[in-house]
Protein backbone atom coordinates (compact mmCIF):
# COMPACT_ATOMS: atom_id res chain seq x y z
CA UNK A 1 0.00 0.00 0.00
CA UNK A 2 1.15 3.30 -1.03
CA UNK A 3 -0.74 5.67 0.58
CA UNK A 4 0.15 7.43 3.77
CA UNK A 5 -0.56 5.67 6.31
CA UNK A 6 -2.71 8.08 9.39
CA UNK A 7 -3.22 5.19 12.23
CA UNK A 8 -1.87 2.29 12.94
CA UNK A 9 -3.24 0.64 16.65
CA UNK A 10 -2.57 -2.92 17.89
CA UNK A 11 -5.80 -4.27 19.26
CA UNK A 12 -4.88 -6.47 21.93
CA UNK A 13 -6.32 -9.87 22.16
CA UNK A 14 -9.93 -10.29 23.41
CA UNK A 15 -10.03 -6.31 23.02
CA UNK A 16 -12.35 -4.12 21.16
CA UNK A 17 -11.58 -1.39 18.88
CA UNK A 18 -13.25 1.39 16.62
CA UNK A 19 -12.85 4.14 14.27
CA UNK A 20 -14.74 6.08 12.01
CA UNK A 21 -12.97 5.52 8.35
CA UNK A 22 -13.47 8.33 5.99
CA UNK A 23 -15.14 7.80 2.33
CA UNK A 24 -11.98 7.04 -0.14
CA UNK A 25 -9.48 5.52 3.46
CA UNK A 26 -8.75 2.07 3.59
CA UNK A 27 -8.24 -0.30 6.85
CA UNK A 28 -5.97 -2.81 6.76
CA UNK A 29 -6.76 -5.51 9.08
CA UNK A 30 -3.48 -7.88 9.75
CA UNK A 31 -3.73 -11.15 11.62
CA UNK A 32 -0.44 -10.56 13.20
CA UNK A 33 0.29 -14.61 14.69
CA UNK A 34 -2.26 -16.22 12.65
CA UNK A 35 -5.27 -17.35 12.62
CA UNK A 36 -7.39 -14.58 14.96
CA UNK A 37 -10.77 -13.93 14.29
CA UNK A 38 -11.49 -10.57 13.54
CA UNK A 39 -15.40 -9.90 14.38
CA UNK A 40 -16.21 -6.71 12.72
CA UNK A 41 -19.13 -4.36 12.14
CA UNK A 42 -19.95 -1.17 9.57
CA UNK A 43 -22.28 1.65 9.77
CA UNK A 44 -22.51 4.39 7.84
CA UNK A 45 -21.35 7.08 10.34
CA UNK A 46 -23.68 9.66 9.46
CA UNK A 47 -26.84 7.33 9.97
CA UNK A 48 -26.25 4.25 11.43
CA UNK A 49 -29.40 2.71 11.36
CA UNK A 50 -27.74 1.73 8.23
CA UNK A 51 -25.42 -0.32 8.83
CA UNK A 52 -23.64 -3.91 7.51
CA UNK A 53 -26.16 -6.27 6.31
CA UNK A 54 -24.94 -9.84 6.02
CA UNK A 55 -28.57 -11.08 3.79
CA UNK A 56 -27.67 -8.23 1.40
CA UNK A 57 -24.02 -9.10 1.09
CA UNK A 58 -24.54 -12.53 0.30
CA UNK A 59 -27.48 -11.60 -2.42
CA UNK A 60 -25.66 -9.22 -4.26
CA UNK A 61 -22.49 -11.40 -4.53
CA UNK A 62 -24.00 -14.30 -4.75
CA UNK A 63 -21.70 -16.17 -2.41
CA UNK A 64 -21.50 -16.83 1.66
CA UNK A 65 -17.61 -15.90 1.59
CA UNK A 66 -15.52 -12.64 1.33
CA UNK A 67 -12.68 -12.00 -0.47
CA UNK A 68 -11.04 -9.51 -2.61
CA UNK A 69 -13.48 -7.78 -4.86
CA UNK A 70 -16.05 -8.39 -2.00
CA UNK A 71 -18.55 -5.48 -1.29
CA UNK A 72 -20.10 -5.14 2.27
CA UNK A 73 -23.90 -3.78 1.65
CA UNK A 74 -25.82 -2.09 4.26
CA UNK A 75 -29.56 -3.33 5.23
CA UNK A 76 -30.65 -0.78 2.67
CA UNK A 77 -28.28 -2.51 -0.21
CA UNK A 78 -26.28 0.48 -0.60
CA UNK A 79 -22.37 -0.16 -0.27
CA UNK A 80 -20.10 0.56 3.03
CA UNK A 81 -16.44 -0.92 2.03
CA UNK A 82 -15.26 -2.67 -0.37
CA UNK A 83 -12.39 -5.84 0.05
CA UNK A 84 -9.84 -4.66 -2.10
CA UNK A 85 -6.86 -6.62 -0.95
CA UNK A 86 -7.04 -10.48 0.71
CA UNK A 87 -4.08 -12.71 1.26
CA UNK A 88 -6.21 -15.44 2.83
CA UNK A 89 -8.85 -16.04 0.00
CA UNK A 90 -12.03 -16.34 2.28
CA UNK A 91 -13.86 -15.00 5.45
CA UNK A 92 -16.88 -15.68 6.98
CA UNK A 93 -20.34 -14.14 6.82
CA UNK A 94 -22.68 -16.77 8.91
CA UNK A 95 -21.21 -17.21 11.87
CA UNK A 96 -21.96 -14.30 13.83
CA UNK A 97 -20.22 -13.13 16.57
CA UNK A 98 -19.89 -15.43 20.00
CA UNK A 99 -21.72 -14.13 23.18
CA UNK A 100 -21.47 -15.44 26.85
CA UNK A 101 -25.62 -16.72 26.49
CA UNK A 102 -24.40 -18.63 22.84
CA UNK A 103 -21.85 -20.46 24.46
CA UNK A 104 -23.83 -21.68 26.98
CA UNK A 105 -25.72 -23.59 24.25
CA UNK A 106 -22.28 -24.67 22.11
CA UNK A 107 -20.27 -25.35 25.03
CA UNK A 108 -22.16 -25.45 28.34
CA UNK A 109 -22.58 -23.26 31.22
CA UNK A 110 -19.76 -23.64 32.63
CA UNK A 111 -18.23 -20.76 29.99
CA UNK A 112 -20.83 -18.49 31.57
CA UNK A 113 -17.72 -16.06 33.25
CA UNK A 114 -15.67 -15.85 29.81
CA UNK A 115 -15.68 -12.56 27.97
CA UNK A 116 -17.32 -12.96 23.86
CA UNK A 117 -17.51 -10.25 20.94
CA UNK A 118 -21.49 -9.45 21.98
CA UNK A 119 -19.61 -7.72 24.76
CA UNK A 120 -17.03 -6.14 23.61
CA UNK A 121 -20.07 -5.24 20.31
CA UNK A 122 -22.13 -3.63 23.63
CA UNK A 123 -19.19 -2.00 25.17
CA UNK A 124 -17.67 -0.19 21.90
CA UNK A 125 -20.76 0.74 20.59
CA UNK A 126 -21.99 2.32 23.23
CA UNK A 127 -19.56 4.78 23.01
CA UNK A 128 -21.16 6.13 20.32
CA UNK A 129 -24.76 5.55 20.96
CA UNK A 130 -25.18 2.57 19.63
CA UNK A 131 -27.19 -0.61 21.45
CA UNK A 132 -28.11 -4.35 21.74
CA UNK A 133 -30.34 -3.68 18.72
CA UNK A 134 -27.66 -2.24 16.56
CA UNK A 135 -25.92 -5.38 16.83
CA UNK A 136 -27.00 -7.96 13.60
CA UNK A 137 -24.79 -10.76 12.25
CA UNK A 138 -21.43 -9.47 11.76
CA UNK A 139 -18.63 -10.38 9.44
CA UNK A 140 -15.44 -12.54 11.23
CA UNK A 141 -12.15 -12.18 9.34
CA UNK A 142 -9.97 -14.73 9.26
CA UNK A 143 -12.72 -17.26 10.41
CA UNK A 144 -13.20 -20.32 8.69
CA UNK A 145 -16.58 -21.93 8.24
CA UNK A 146 -17.36 -24.12 5.69
CA UNK A 147 -21.34 -25.97 4.72
CA UNK A 148 -21.42 -29.27 3.65
CA UNK A 149 -23.52 -30.82 1.44
CA UNK A 150 -25.86 -31.48 3.85
CA UNK A 151 -25.69 -27.79 5.42
CA UNK A 152 -24.15 -28.92 8.13
CA UNK A 153 -21.27 -25.80 8.80
CA UNK A 154 -19.06 -25.67 11.82
CA UNK A 155 -16.17 -23.21 12.60
CA UNK A 156 -12.66 -25.17 11.41
CA UNK A 157 -9.25 -24.86 11.73
CA UNK A 158 -8.45 -21.43 10.31
CA UNK A 159 -6.14 -21.10 6.81
CA UNK A 160 -4.65 -17.70 7.62
CA UNK A 161 -1.10 -17.15 9.05
CA UNK A 162 1.30 -14.68 10.52
CA UNK A 163 1.49 -11.32 8.96
CA UNK A 164 -1.35 -12.10 6.67
CA UNK A 165 -3.41 -8.81 5.99
CA UNK A 166 -6.81 -7.66 4.00
CA UNK A 167 -7.43 -4.05 3.21
CA UNK A 168 -10.68 -2.57 2.87
CA UNK A 169 -11.80 0.44 1.35
CA UNK A 170 -14.53 2.81 2.55
CA UNK A 171 -17.20 3.70 -0.48
CA UNK A 172 -18.76 6.16 2.44
CA UNK A 173 -17.70 7.68 5.24
CA UNK A 174 -18.28 4.38 8.00
CA UNK A 175 -17.87 3.61 11.73
CA UNK A 176 -16.26 0.43 12.10
CA UNK A 177 -16.80 -1.80 15.61
CA UNK A 178 -14.26 -4.67 15.91
CA UNK A 179 -14.11 -7.37 18.26
CA UNK A 180 -10.37 -9.16 18.45
CA UNK A 181 -12.53 -12.33 19.34
CA UNK A 182 -11.62 -13.83 23.00
CA UNK A 183 -13.51 -17.43 22.22
CA UNK A 184 -11.32 -19.99 23.54
CA UNK A 185 -13.68 -22.98 22.93
CA UNK A 186 -13.29 -23.08 19.22
CA UNK A 187 -10.52 -23.07 16.41
CA UNK A 188 -11.00 -19.52 16.00
CA UNK A 189 -8.66 -18.05 17.13
CA UNK A 190 -6.50 -21.49 17.21
CA UNK A 191 -7.57 -22.04 20.92
CA UNK A 192 -5.28 -19.16 21.67
CA UNK A 193 -6.72 -15.24 20.82
CA UNK A 194 -3.88 -12.92 19.88
CA UNK A 195 -3.43 -9.71 18.88
CA UNK A 196 -4.04 -8.12 15.91
CA UNK A 197 -3.12 -4.81 13.86
CA UNK A 198 -5.32 -1.95 12.49
CA UNK A 199 -4.06 0.61 10.00
CA UNK A 200 -6.03 3.41 8.35
CA UNK A 201 -4.64 4.59 5.02
CA UNK A 202 -5.20 8.01 3.72
CA UNK A 203 -7.35 8.24 0.67
CA UNK A 204 -5.89 7.73 -2.82
CA UNK B 1 -74.96 10.07 -5.87
CA UNK B 2 -75.36 7.92 -2.95
CA UNK B 3 -72.35 8.93 -1.04
CA UNK B 4 -73.37 12.27 -1.36
CA UNK B 5 -74.52 12.80 2.27
CA UNK B 6 -73.26 11.23 5.23
CA UNK B 7 -76.14 9.01 5.92
CA UNK B 8 -75.44 7.77 2.61
CA UNK B 9 -71.66 7.20 2.63
CA UNK B 10 -72.34 5.32 5.88
CA UNK B 11 -74.77 2.92 3.94
CA UNK B 12 -72.50 2.10 1.22
CA UNK B 13 -69.29 1.36 3.17
CA UNK B 14 -71.51 -0.72 5.37
CA UNK B 15 -72.91 -2.11 2.12
CA UNK B 16 -69.23 -3.73 1.66
CA UNK B 17 -69.92 -6.12 4.69
CA UNK B 18 -69.48 -9.97 3.94
CA UNK B 19 -67.62 -9.03 0.96
CA UNK B 20 -64.41 -11.57 0.69
CA UNK B 21 -61.02 -11.23 -0.94
CA UNK B 22 -58.63 -13.94 -1.91
CA UNK B 23 -56.48 -12.55 0.77
CA UNK B 24 -57.54 -11.74 4.04
CA UNK B 25 -58.00 -12.39 7.53
CA UNK B 26 -60.97 -13.92 8.76
CA UNK B 27 -62.07 -12.44 12.19
CA UNK B 28 -62.92 -14.32 14.23
CA UNK B 29 -60.69 -16.90 13.71
CA UNK B 30 -63.14 -19.61 14.65
CA UNK B 31 -65.39 -18.88 11.40
CA UNK B 32 -62.32 -20.41 9.85
CA UNK B 33 -64.01 -23.36 7.53
CA UNK B 34 -61.75 -26.17 8.25
CA UNK B 35 -59.22 -25.74 11.34
CA UNK B 36 -56.37 -28.24 11.39
CA UNK B 37 -56.89 -28.07 15.29
CA UNK B 38 -59.50 -28.68 18.25
CA UNK B 39 -62.75 -26.34 17.59
CA UNK B 40 -62.17 -23.06 19.15
CA UNK B 41 -58.46 -23.30 19.41
CA UNK B 42 -57.85 -21.26 15.87
CA UNK B 43 -56.67 -17.70 17.19
CA UNK B 44 -55.49 -16.66 13.54
CA UNK B 45 -56.57 -17.04 10.32
CA UNK B 46 -55.88 -14.98 7.41
CA UNK B 47 -54.34 -15.35 3.63
CA UNK B 48 -51.51 -12.91 3.03
CA UNK B 49 -51.91 -11.30 -0.69
CA UNK B 50 -48.56 -11.63 -2.71
CA UNK B 51 -46.36 -8.84 -2.25
CA UNK B 52 -47.97 -8.22 1.56
CA UNK B 53 -47.10 -8.75 5.01
CA UNK B 54 -49.18 -9.15 8.67
CA UNK B 55 -47.93 -9.49 12.01
CA UNK B 56 -49.56 -10.64 15.48
CA UNK B 57 -48.73 -11.50 19.04
CA UNK B 58 -48.73 -14.85 19.64
CA UNK B 59 -48.96 -16.63 23.38
CA UNK B 60 -45.93 -19.13 24.44
CA UNK B 61 -47.62 -22.66 23.16
CA UNK B 62 -48.83 -21.96 20.07
CA UNK B 63 -49.06 -23.69 16.85
CA UNK B 64 -48.21 -21.97 13.66
CA UNK B 65 -48.83 -23.14 10.28
CA UNK B 66 -47.40 -21.39 6.90
CA UNK B 67 -49.02 -22.83 3.50
CA UNK B 68 -47.73 -21.99 0.31
CA UNK B 69 -50.87 -22.13 -1.42
CA UNK B 70 -50.38 -21.95 -5.17
CA UNK B 71 -46.08 -22.46 -5.20
CA UNK B 72 -44.91 -19.48 -5.18
CA UNK B 73 -45.22 -17.87 -2.01
CA UNK B 74 -42.34 -16.84 -0.15
CA UNK B 75 -42.94 -16.60 3.91
CA UNK B 76 -39.94 -14.14 5.32
CA UNK B 77 -40.28 -14.48 9.09
CA UNK B 78 -38.88 -12.00 11.81
CA UNK B 79 -39.66 -13.01 15.38
CA UNK B 80 -39.20 -10.53 18.56
CA UNK B 81 -40.07 -11.96 22.40
CA UNK B 82 -43.07 -9.84 23.14
CA UNK B 83 -42.87 -6.53 24.58
CA UNK B 84 -39.25 -7.16 24.81
CA UNK B 85 -37.92 -6.56 21.60
CA UNK B 86 -34.51 -6.64 22.36
CA UNK B 87 -34.65 -10.17 22.53
CA UNK B 88 -35.30 -11.41 19.24
CA UNK B 89 -34.26 -14.25 16.49
CA UNK B 90 -30.52 -14.69 15.55
CA UNK B 91 -29.98 -16.01 12.23
CA UNK B 92 -26.31 -16.50 12.92
CA UNK B 93 -26.64 -18.40 16.45
CA UNK B 94 -29.80 -20.25 15.36
CA UNK B 95 -27.44 -21.94 12.37
CA UNK B 96 -23.95 -22.15 14.25
CA UNK B 97 -25.49 -23.26 17.24
CA UNK B 98 -27.15 -25.69 15.55
CA UNK B 99 -24.26 -26.85 12.80
CA UNK B 100 -26.59 -26.15 10.10
CA UNK B 101 -27.32 -23.79 7.79
CA UNK B 102 -30.86 -25.21 6.63
CA UNK B 103 -33.73 -24.86 8.37
CA UNK B 104 -36.17 -27.69 8.62
CA UNK B 105 -38.20 -29.78 10.79
CA UNK B 106 -36.95 -30.42 14.51
CA UNK B 107 -34.99 -27.07 14.40
CA UNK B 108 -35.20 -24.62 17.01
CA UNK B 109 -35.67 -20.64 16.14
CA UNK B 110 -32.98 -18.72 18.41
CA UNK B 111 -33.15 -15.93 20.42
CA UNK B 112 -29.44 -13.40 20.63
CA UNK B 113 -30.05 -14.87 24.58
CA UNK B 114 -29.59 -18.30 24.31
CA UNK B 115 -33.29 -19.02 24.09
CA UNK B 116 -35.92 -20.06 22.12
CA UNK B 117 -38.19 -18.57 20.43
CA UNK B 118 -39.96 -20.93 18.04
CA UNK B 119 -39.39 -24.29 16.97
CA UNK B 120 -40.17 -26.22 13.44
CA UNK B 121 -42.47 -29.41 14.18
CA UNK B 122 -43.41 -29.76 10.75
CA UNK B 123 -42.44 -28.89 7.12
CA UNK B 124 -43.38 -30.59 3.83
CA UNK B 125 -41.37 -28.02 1.88
CA UNK B 126 -37.75 -28.37 2.62
CA UNK B 127 -36.91 -25.49 0.55
CA UNK B 128 -35.97 -23.02 3.04
CA UNK B 129 -33.17 -20.42 3.68
CA UNK B 130 -31.51 -18.61 6.02
CA UNK B 131 -28.38 -17.02 4.34
CA UNK B 132 -30.36 -14.31 2.00
CA UNK B 133 -32.34 -12.16 4.26
CA UNK B 134 -35.41 -10.58 2.58
CA UNK B 135 -35.14 -7.85 -0.53
CA UNK B 136 -34.84 -4.32 -0.36
CA UNK B 137 -35.98 -1.15 -1.97
CA UNK B 138 -32.81 -0.22 -4.07
CA UNK B 139 -32.52 -4.03 -5.27
CA UNK B 140 -36.20 -4.50 -6.26
CA UNK B 141 -36.21 -0.99 -7.99
CA UNK B 142 -33.80 -1.95 -10.21
CA UNK B 143 -34.99 -5.53 -10.88
CA UNK B 144 -38.75 -4.85 -10.82
CA UNK B 145 -38.47 -1.02 -11.73
CA UNK B 146 -40.10 -0.47 -8.04
CA UNK B 147 -40.24 -1.91 -4.49
CA UNK B 148 -42.53 0.83 -2.37
CA UNK B 149 -45.03 -0.72 -0.32
CA UNK B 150 -47.88 0.60 -2.24
CA UNK B 151 -45.90 -0.70 -5.71
CA UNK B 152 -46.38 -3.47 -7.78
CA UNK B 153 -43.26 -5.04 -6.35
CA UNK B 154 -43.21 -4.48 -2.88
CA UNK B 155 -39.59 -4.97 -0.98
CA UNK B 156 -40.11 -7.68 2.39
CA UNK B 157 -37.78 -4.70 4.05
CA UNK B 158 -40.18 -2.07 3.37
CA UNK B 159 -42.85 -4.05 4.44
CA UNK B 160 -40.87 -5.23 7.69
CA UNK B 161 -40.48 -1.61 8.46
CA UNK B 162 -44.31 -1.18 8.60
CA UNK B 163 -44.98 -4.30 10.08
CA UNK B 164 -42.65 -3.28 12.96
CA UNK B 165 -43.69 0.52 13.57
CA UNK B 166 -46.93 -1.35 14.64
CA UNK B 167 -45.07 -2.88 17.12
CA UNK B 168 -43.55 -0.19 18.51
CA UNK B 169 -40.04 -1.00 16.56
CA UNK B 170 -37.92 1.38 14.16
CA UNK B 171 -35.69 -0.04 11.26
CA UNK B 172 -33.08 0.02 13.67
CA UNK B 173 -34.94 -3.21 15.33
CA UNK B 174 -34.89 -5.33 12.20
CA UNK B 175 -32.10 -8.16 12.44
CA UNK B 176 -31.62 -10.56 9.47
CA UNK B 177 -34.81 -12.62 8.67
CA UNK B 178 -35.78 -15.98 7.38
CA UNK B 179 -37.28 -17.50 4.67
CA UNK B 180 -39.57 -20.20 3.98
CA UNK B 181 -40.64 -21.86 0.92
CA UNK B 182 -37.87 -21.12 -1.30
CA UNK B 183 -34.67 -23.04 -1.60
CA UNK B 184 -31.21 -21.57 -1.26
CA UNK B 185 -27.90 -24.60 -1.01
CA UNK B 186 -24.50 -23.57 -0.52
CA UNK B 187 -21.87 -25.48 -2.81
CA UNK B 188 -18.78 -26.19 -1.79
CA UNK B 189 -17.02 -22.61 -2.98
CA UNK B 190 -19.71 -20.88 -1.19
CA UNK B 191 -21.98 -19.32 -4.18
CA UNK B 192 -25.32 -20.30 -3.99
CA UNK B 193 -28.09 -22.50 -5.87
CA UNK B 194 -31.33 -21.58 -5.95
CA UNK B 195 -33.60 -24.17 -5.55
CA UNK B 196 -36.80 -22.80 -5.26
CA UNK B 197 -40.32 -24.00 -4.59
CA UNK B 198 -41.07 -27.82 -3.63
CA UNK B 199 -44.85 -26.68 -5.51
CA UNK B 200 -48.32 -26.00 -4.10
CA UNK B 201 -49.47 -26.98 -0.82
CA UNK B 202 -46.54 -27.31 1.23
CA UNK B 203 -46.49 -26.24 4.94
CA UNK B 204 -44.39 -25.18 7.99
CA UNK B 205 -45.82 -25.76 11.23
CA UNK B 206 -43.88 -23.38 13.76
CA UNK B 207 -44.25 -23.70 17.51
CA UNK B 208 -44.17 -20.54 20.24
CA UNK B 209 -41.74 -21.06 22.83
CA UNK B 210 -41.77 -17.62 24.60
CA UNK B 211 -44.87 -15.22 23.88
CA UNK B 212 -43.48 -13.61 20.86
CA UNK B 213 -44.28 -10.84 18.02
CA UNK B 214 -44.28 -12.46 14.49
CA UNK B 215 -43.49 -10.39 11.81
CA UNK B 216 -44.48 -11.98 8.57
CA UNK B 217 -43.55 -10.54 4.90
CA UNK B 218 -45.05 -12.48 1.55
CA UNK B 219 -42.85 -11.53 -1.33
CA UNK B 220 -40.39 -13.15 -4.07
CA UNK B 221 -37.12 -14.68 -2.19
CA UNK B 222 -34.08 -12.61 -3.22
CA UNK B 223 -32.42 -14.74 -5.42
CA UNK B 224 -35.35 -15.98 -7.33
CA UNK B 225 -33.97 -15.67 -11.10
CA UNK B 226 -36.89 -14.96 -12.43
CA UNK B 227 -37.11 -11.62 -14.25
CA UNK B 228 -41.10 -11.34 -13.27
CA UNK B 229 -42.12 -10.59 -9.82
CA UNK B 230 -43.75 -13.86 -8.94
CA UNK B 231 -45.92 -14.17 -5.56
CA UNK B 232 -48.85 -16.27 -4.77
CA UNK B 233 -50.79 -15.70 -1.50
CA UNK B 234 -49.61 -17.58 1.73
CA UNK B 235 -52.11 -19.27 4.06
CA UNK B 236 -51.20 -18.24 7.63
CA UNK B 237 -53.13 -20.04 10.65
CA UNK B 238 -52.19 -20.27 13.97
CA UNK B 239 -53.96 -21.87 17.40
CA UNK B 240 -53.24 -22.89 21.30
CA UNK B 241 -51.35 -26.08 21.99
CA UNK B 242 -48.80 -26.88 24.12
CA UNK B 243 -45.13 -25.11 24.22
CA UNK B 244 -42.51 -27.88 24.17
CA UNK B 245 -42.10 -30.01 27.48
CA UNK B 246 -39.00 -32.23 29.41
CA UNK B 247 -40.09 -35.90 27.81
CA UNK B 248 -41.39 -34.75 24.23
CA UNK B 249 -38.61 -35.83 21.47
CA UNK B 250 -37.63 -32.63 20.78
CA UNK B 251 -36.70 -31.54 24.44
CA UNK B 252 -33.17 -33.59 24.35
CA UNK B 253 -33.03 -34.03 20.43
CA UNK B 254 -29.09 -32.34 20.52
CA UNK B 255 -27.39 -31.09 23.55
CA UNK B 256 -27.40 -27.56 22.37
CA UNK B 257 -30.63 -27.76 21.95
CA UNK B 258 -31.23 -29.43 25.01
CA UNK B 259 -29.84 -26.40 26.94
CA UNK B 260 -31.79 -24.15 24.57
CA UNK B 261 -34.51 -25.35 26.57
CA UNK B 262 -33.52 -25.50 29.75
CA UNK B 263 -31.95 -21.75 29.27
CA UNK B 264 -35.59 -21.04 28.11
CA UNK B 265 -37.45 -22.58 30.89
CA UNK B 266 -35.34 -21.17 33.51
CA UNK B 267 -36.01 -17.27 32.41
CA UNK B 268 -39.66 -18.23 32.24
CA UNK B 269 -39.65 -19.80 35.64
CA UNK B 270 -37.68 -16.93 36.85
CA UNK B 271 -40.48 -14.36 36.19
CA UNK B 272 -43.42 -16.80 37.39
CA UNK B 273 -44.25 -17.47 33.43
CA UNK B 274 -44.19 -21.42 33.59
Amino acid sequence: MSEQTVERTTVAARAAWSAVVRAGATLTITDLHGNQAVDFLVYDAGDTSVRYSAPDTIQAQGNIFLTTGSVLMSNEHTPLMTVVADDVGRHDTVGGACSKESNTLRYGHHTWSQHACVDNFLAEGARYGLGKRDLVSNINWYMNVPVEKDGTLGIVDGISAPGLSLTLRAERDVLVLVSNCPQINNPCNGFEPTAVEMTIGAPE
Amino acid sequence: MATATTYGARAHARAQEGTRAEAMPVVPASAWPAPPCEAGHLVWAETVACGNYTHKVLARGTELRLTDLSGDACAHLLLFAADRPWERLNVADTVKVQWNAYLGEGQLLLSDQGRVLATVIADTSGRHDALCGTSGLVRNTERYGDGAPQSESPAGRELFKLAAAKNGLAPRDLPPSLSFFQGVEVREDGSLDFTGSAGPGVSVTLRTEQDVTVLLANVPHPADPREAYTSTPLEVLAWRAEATRSGDPLWEATPEGHRAFLNTAEFLAARGIA
